[in-house]
């Protein structure tokens, strides 16, 4: 008790420069990121904001923002839940290597993820298309890239490999013609380059990646011990997923959702590259700013960037209050 | 009952090698060893959580080689360490849970639920949430979700570490009423000597 008493003093102050030193990085940065939103609040009078309120362009820009970042959040979920299953339960070669190119749409500068999608829709015909889907996926299976799955037959992935590239050979022959990707989509009456659902196709690799990401984090923090006592009772691996893993996944998908969504109201690259940005057309919040500042309406680019800010930290504290709360369970 | 011939099983680095064991109808063994010798890898690879990891051997139930079956096939109750409750179900689901999926007759798995709830004091917990139970009552409804069924073989993995002394005691007399009630036979993995010989008929020694 007394050598406790003695040691006080030297408790605390050897502490108060590293304590000190954190305090500065946080009012820092933290400083930084407000001084940047008040320089918007102090350039945007009501009027501007009532401006932009009342202008149809914005409202469709609204509209459609609104209604691509909600699909583009729906269809990331869908791919995500499935990937990252896989990804957190099932031990095979080449998952690094997947990992990783899960990875790249987060990594990529974002016009290329744009440029990449111009290309594909407009130079590649879907035969094209379905080749090279063929040959990755004969090559991975042929490589024995994914060779073992624990739990699982041994030889499953591969043959599952192998039959879907066979599909996509005989797809590739039953395709053939030299029209673009873009021109059978359109042909299908699913136009996607310069249109509104260009936008959702642009948005969807990097909102999906984050997706895929946090519903990693969710898998892995449900404990595999529910699924192999539910098989024990007669689930197959199917219905464990569906009656034991996902009932626990709803706050983490919630989660990803709204990741997704707020990862898609701020991508312009893609959208821009992609799908455009014609007025009134394919406008988005991300691309009505380019267009106010292109116009030299500061202002108005101002109350936008305003409004997509509340609109994230709206999103952003629903992700906290889910994931802050259990995240997985 | 339960046969286990020469069985090799590999998990990740760790490999359980050649390891035989029998165990006759309605007998309690416990099975005991020293931290990763393989205890709990047999008991997964018994219930068929780890089949892929089988490298050689046989496991025989009831006469019939379960080696290649999948686990909900074997018909065996698992109540693992760390219980696994589903946190969503309540304790009434959780009971209902293998009788649903086996398709039981709604009046059956009626009886079934209510007879092991009624034998195991859960009837006053039946709509609670695992989050609201005790260690005692959730182990309680463990056993009593894995002997739902009415399996042929239970195993219980270190089912009562965590517990204090006056709940462990209550437990393990739990245990052993329902396994003489049940008269099923069991594999019970401790540490504990003396839950070994309170609860089992046989103690093998592992490693």
């Amino acid at each position: 008790m007394e050598s406790g008493e003695n040691q006080r003093p030297w408790r605390v102050k050897p502490e108060l420069p590293f304590v000190l030193f954190l305090i500065v990085v946080l009012i820092a940065y933290v400083g930084m990121l407000v001084l940047m939103v008040g320089a918007n609040v102090l350039t945007v009078s009501w009027e501007d904001i009532g401006n932009v309120l009342r202008d149809a362009d914005i409202q469709r820009s609204i509209k459609l923002t609104i209604v691509t970042c909600t699909a583009t959040a729906i269809f990331s979920v869908l791919v995500a839940v499935p990937l990252a299953y896989l990804l957190s339960r099932y031990q095979f070669r080449g998952r690094a290597f997947i990992d990783t190119i899960l990875d790249i749409p987060i990594l990529l500068p974002p016009l290329i993820v744009g440029l990449s999608l111009l290309i594909l829709f407009n130079r590649v015909s879907p035969s094209t298309c379905c080749w090279m889907m063929a040959g990755g996926l004969c090559l991975a299976a042929c490589v024995g890239c994914i060779w073992r799955v624990k739990g699982s037959g041994r030889s499953m992935i591969p043959r599952a490999l192998l039959f879907i590239g066979g599909v996509f050979a005989v797809a590739a022959v039953l395709i053939r013609g030299s029209g673009s990707l873009e021109e059978v989509t359109s042909g299908l009456g699913l136009p996607m380059t310069f249109h509104p659902l260009g936008i959702v196709l642009a948005q969807f690799p990097v909102a999906a990646a984050f997706a895929v990401r946090t519903m990693r984090t969710t898998f892995d923090q449900i404990s595999p011990r529910y699924e192999e006592v539910a098989m024990t009772l007669g689930c197959h691996r199917g219905q464990a997923f569906t009656r034991v893993v996902l009932p626990l996944a709803g706050k983490g998908m919630v989660a990803a959702g709204t990741m997704a969504w707020a990862r898609s109201l701020g991508e312009f690259g893609p959208v821009l590259i992609f799908a455009g940005a014609t007025r009134g057309r394919t406008e988005v919040l991300a691309t009505s700013v380019f267009l106010e500042i292109n116009i030299g309406n500061l202002p108005g680019a101002a109350a936008i960037s305003l409004l997509m800010i509340l609109l994230a930290v709206a999103i952003l504290m629903l992700v906290r209050f889910f994931v802050g709360r259990g995240g997985a369970i | 009952m339960l046969e286990v011939k020469d069985l090799t099983v590999r998990v990740g680095g760790f490999k359980l090698s050649d390891f035989s064991l029998s165990i006759d109808e309605g007998e309690c063994v416990a099975l005991m060893g020293p931290s990763g010798c393989g205890k709990t890898t047999l008991m997964e690879a018994v219930c068929g959580l780890r089949s892929g990891g089988v490298l050689s051997g046989r496991i025989f139930l009831g006469g019939v080689d379960i080696t290649n079956l999948p686990p909900g096939a074997r018909m065996i109750g698992l109540v693992p360490q760390d219980i696994a409750l589903f946190p969503t179900l309540t304790v009434r689901e959780q009971l209902e849970f293998g009788p649903k999926l086996h398709r039981w007759d709604r009046d059956e798995m009626r009886d079934r639920v209510e007879g092991l709830a009624s034998d195991l004091g859960l009837e006053q917990l039946m709509e609670r949430l695992p989050k609201g139970l005790s260690g005692g009552e959730a182990r309680r409804v463990a056993l009593g979700r894995a002997l739902a069924l009415r399996p042929r073989l239970l195993c219980l993995d270190e089912a009562l570490t965590g517990l204090d002394e006056a709940r462990h005691d209550e437990v393990l007399q739990v245990i052993r009423e329902m396994i003489e009630r049940e008269g099923v036979t069991a594999l019970h993995v401790t540490h504990s000597r003396r839950e070994a010989d309170a609860i089992a008929d046989r103690v093998v020694v592992m490693g």
